[in-house]
C-alpha cells in the first residue's frame, strides 16, 4: 500500500467510526424530541438549542453514576456482554459504501471503510454475533427474568435472521453481486422510461417484496417496536435489568448503532445508497467545477445522498415506534416463521423466473 | 368465547393499516397542537376557587379570626393549632395560630367552618421548601389571596 491509500485507509476509518459514535447521542435526541412532537407533547427542549444537550446531559449522568457489580452476577460475563454487543455493531458498518470512488493520483479510492468482497454476508455474520451479547448479558444477571428475556431475545434474533438474509438473495440474483459497492453501482442503472421520467434500478423497484421482507426483519434483528420483546420497557422486563450507568447506556449505544447499520444497508440494497438523489445530478452539472474539483463535489453528493437515505430511514425507526403496538410473543414467531420465510423463498423462486424470462 | 372473524387478504397483509397508522403519527407529528405548558414561563389558569396556601384575612391590618376553635374542630387532618388570647377591648383573638402544612390535606373545610371570613385558601400552589415548615401566625398575616 502506498502513502494516499494509508491516509485513505486512516481518514474513511475515522469518518465511519466517528459518525457511529454520533449516532446515539443524535438518535437519542431525534427520539424523544419526536416521541414528543407525535405524542402531542414538546419533548426536552431546555437544555442547549432545541433540547441538543440533552443527551451530552444524559450521558454525564450515566459516567457519573456508581458503576456497580452486583454480588450475585458473574462480573466477567457481567462486565463483557455491553462490550459484545457493541463491538459487532461498530464492525458492520464497515463494508456500507457511503460514497463511490475517487482517484487521486493515480490510486483509486474506493468510499467504504473495509472493501470485502464478501460483501454484506460479513455484515450478517457480524452482525449475528450481537445475540451473543444479548444472552451473556441474561445469563450472568443470574436473574430468571433477564435470564427469560436474553431467550426471548435470541430467539426472535435468530428467526428474524433467517427471513432477513433470504429476502436479500432475490437482489444479489438480480445484480449477480455480493458485494455493496457493485450492488450500489448496478442501481445506477434505469429500469423503465416513462416519458421524461426516469425510474432507476433501485432495489427497491426491482425486489418490492424482500424490501418488505428485510425493512421487517430488520427491525425485528435491532430489537426496535413493534419487535422490542428482548427490551419491553413498559411492561416486560428485558435482559438487561441488572444493569444501570455506563454499561446499560453501552447497551443502548449499541441498539442505536445496529439501526444506523440497519439505515445504511437499507438505502445501499433498496434506495441505491450512494447514486444521487433525483435533482442532484442536475445541481452537480450546473456547479461549473471540473477536474478534481468537480470529482471531490461529485464525492460530496453522493455522501450527502447517502446520508439523507440513511437519515430517513433512522427517522422511519422513531415513526414506527411511535405508531405500531409492540408484537404478542406467539404473533411475533407467526410472521416470523408463518409468513416471511415462506414469502422469501417464494420470492427466490419468482426472481429466479423472472431473471431466466429477462424481466429484470 | 373467542370468536375468529375472517378478514380479507388485504387486511391480513397488515401493509395498508401500517400506512394508515404512519400517516396519523405524522400528521400528529407536524400539525397537532401541542399541549405541553412551558411551566416557569406559562403557568396554568386555575379556578378561583382552587385551594392553595392558607392565609388569615385581615380587615385594615387586625385579623378577622376570634379565636372561635371552628376551624381546628372540623380539620380533618388536625393540623391547625390555636391558642386564644384575649385584646384589652376584651375583644377574643388567635396569640397563636399555627398550620402543620404537612399534614394539611387541603380539603378546604376551615374555610367554610370559619363565621369570620378568618382563614382562607389562597391559589397559590407552588409551596415546596425545604425544611419542615410550620405556619405560624405572621406567615399566615401575609395576605396573598385573591379572594
Amino acid at each position: 500500500m502506498n502513502a494516499i491509500e494509508w491516509y485513505a485507509m486512516i481518514g474513511k476509518t475515522a469518518l465511519v467510526i466517528g459518525m457511529l459514535l454520533m449516532v446515539a447521542p443524535v438518535m437519542n435526541w431525534i427520539e424523544r424530541r419526536g416521541a414528543g412532537l407525535m405524542q402531542n407533547r414538546l419533548g426536552p427542549n431546555r437544555v442547549g438549542p432545541f433540547g441538543l444537550f440533552q443527551t451530552i446531559a444524559d450521558a454525564l449522568k450515566f459516567l457519573f453514576k456508581e458503576d456497580r457489580i452486583l454480588g450475585h452476577v458473574n462480573p466477567f460475563w457481567y462486565f463483557i456482554a455491553p462490550i459484545v454487543v457493541l463491538i459487532p455493531a461498530c464492525m458492520t458498518f464497515a463494508v456500507i459504501p457511503f460514497a463511490s470512488s475517487i482517484t487521486v493520483d493515480g490510486t483509486v479510492i474506493r468510499m467504504q471503510a473495509a472493501e470485502l468482497n464478501v460483501g454484506f454476508l460479513y455484515v450478517f455474520a457480524i452482525a449475528s454475533l450481537g445475540v451473543y451479547g444479548l444472552i451473556m448479558g441474561g445469563w450472568a444477571s443470574n436473574n430468571k427474568f433477564a435470564l427469560l428475556g436474553s431467550l426471548r431475545s435470541s430467539s426472535q434474533m435468530i428467526s428474524y435472521e433467517l427471513s432477513m438474509g433470504l429476502s436479500v438473495i432475490g437482489l444479489v440474483m438480480v445484480f449477480s453481486s455480493v458485494d455493496l459497492m457493485a450492488i450500489t453501482q448496478g442501481q445506477g442503472e434505469a429500469l423503465w422510461q416513462l416519458g421524461p421520467l426516469t425510474i432507476p434500478k433501485w432495489g427497491i423497484f426491482v425486489q418490492p417484496i424482500g424490501f418488505i421482507i428485510f425493512l421487517t426483519a430488520v427491525f425485528a434483528e435491532t430489537n426496535r417496536l413493534p419487535f422490542d420483546l428482548p427490551e419491553g420497557e413498559p411492561e416486560i422486563v428485558g435482559f438487561h435489568v441488572e444493569y444501570g450507568s455506563m454499561k446499560f447506556a453501552v447497551f443502548m449505544m449499541g441498539e442505536y448503532m445496529n439501526m444506523a447499520v440497519a439505515s445504511g444497508l437499507l438505502a445501499s440494497l433498496y434506495f441505491g445508497g450512494w447514486q444521487l438523489l433525483p435533482g442532484m445530478g442536475w445541481a452537480l452539472g450546473n456547479l461549473g467545477l471540473a477536474g478534481d474539483a468537480h470529482e471531490w463535489a461529485r464525492i460530496g453528493f453522493e455522501m450527502l445522498s447517502f446520508t439523507l437515505k440513511l437519515s430517513f430511514f433512522m427517522w422511519f425507526f422513531v415513526w414506527v415506534r411511535w405508531t405500531l403496538p409492540r408484537f404478542r410473543y406467539d404473533q411475533l414467531m407467526d410472521l416470523g416463521w408463518k409468513v416471511l420465510l415462506p414469502l422469501s423463498l417464494a420470492n427466490i423462486v419468482i426472481t429466479g423466473a423472472m431473471i431466466y424470462y429477462g424481466w429484470v | 368465547m373467542l370468536l375468529k372473524t375472517k378478514e380479507s387478504l388485504i387486511r391480513r397483509m397488515y401493509l395498508v393499516d401500517v400506512a394508515k397508522g404512519l400517516a396519523i403519527t405524522i400528521k400528529n407529528f407536524f400539525f397537532a397542537p401541542k399541549i405541553t405548558i412551558q411551566y416557569p414561563e406559562e403557568r396554568r389558569k386555575y379556578s378561583d376557587r382552587f385551594r392553595g396556601q392558607h392565609y388569615i384575612k385581615a380587615t385594615n391590618g387586625v385579623e378577622n379570626c376570634t379565636a372561635c376553635m371552628l376551624c381546628p374542630t372540623v380539620c380533618p387532618a388536625e393540623c391547625i393549632h390555636i391558642v386564644a388570647g384575649e385584646r384589652p377591648d376584651k375583644e377574643k383573638y388567635p396569640v397563636q395560630f399555627e398550620i402543620d402544612i404537612l399534614r394539611c390535606c387541603f380539603c378546604g373545610m376551615c374555610e367554610e367552618a370559619c363565621p369570620k371570613d378568618a382563614i382562607k385558601l389562597s391559589t397559590i400552589y407552588e409551596m415546596s421548601t425545604e425544611s419542615r415548615d410550620v405556619y405560624d401566625r405572621s406567615f399566615l398575616m401575609e395576605q396573598r389571596g385573591n379572594k
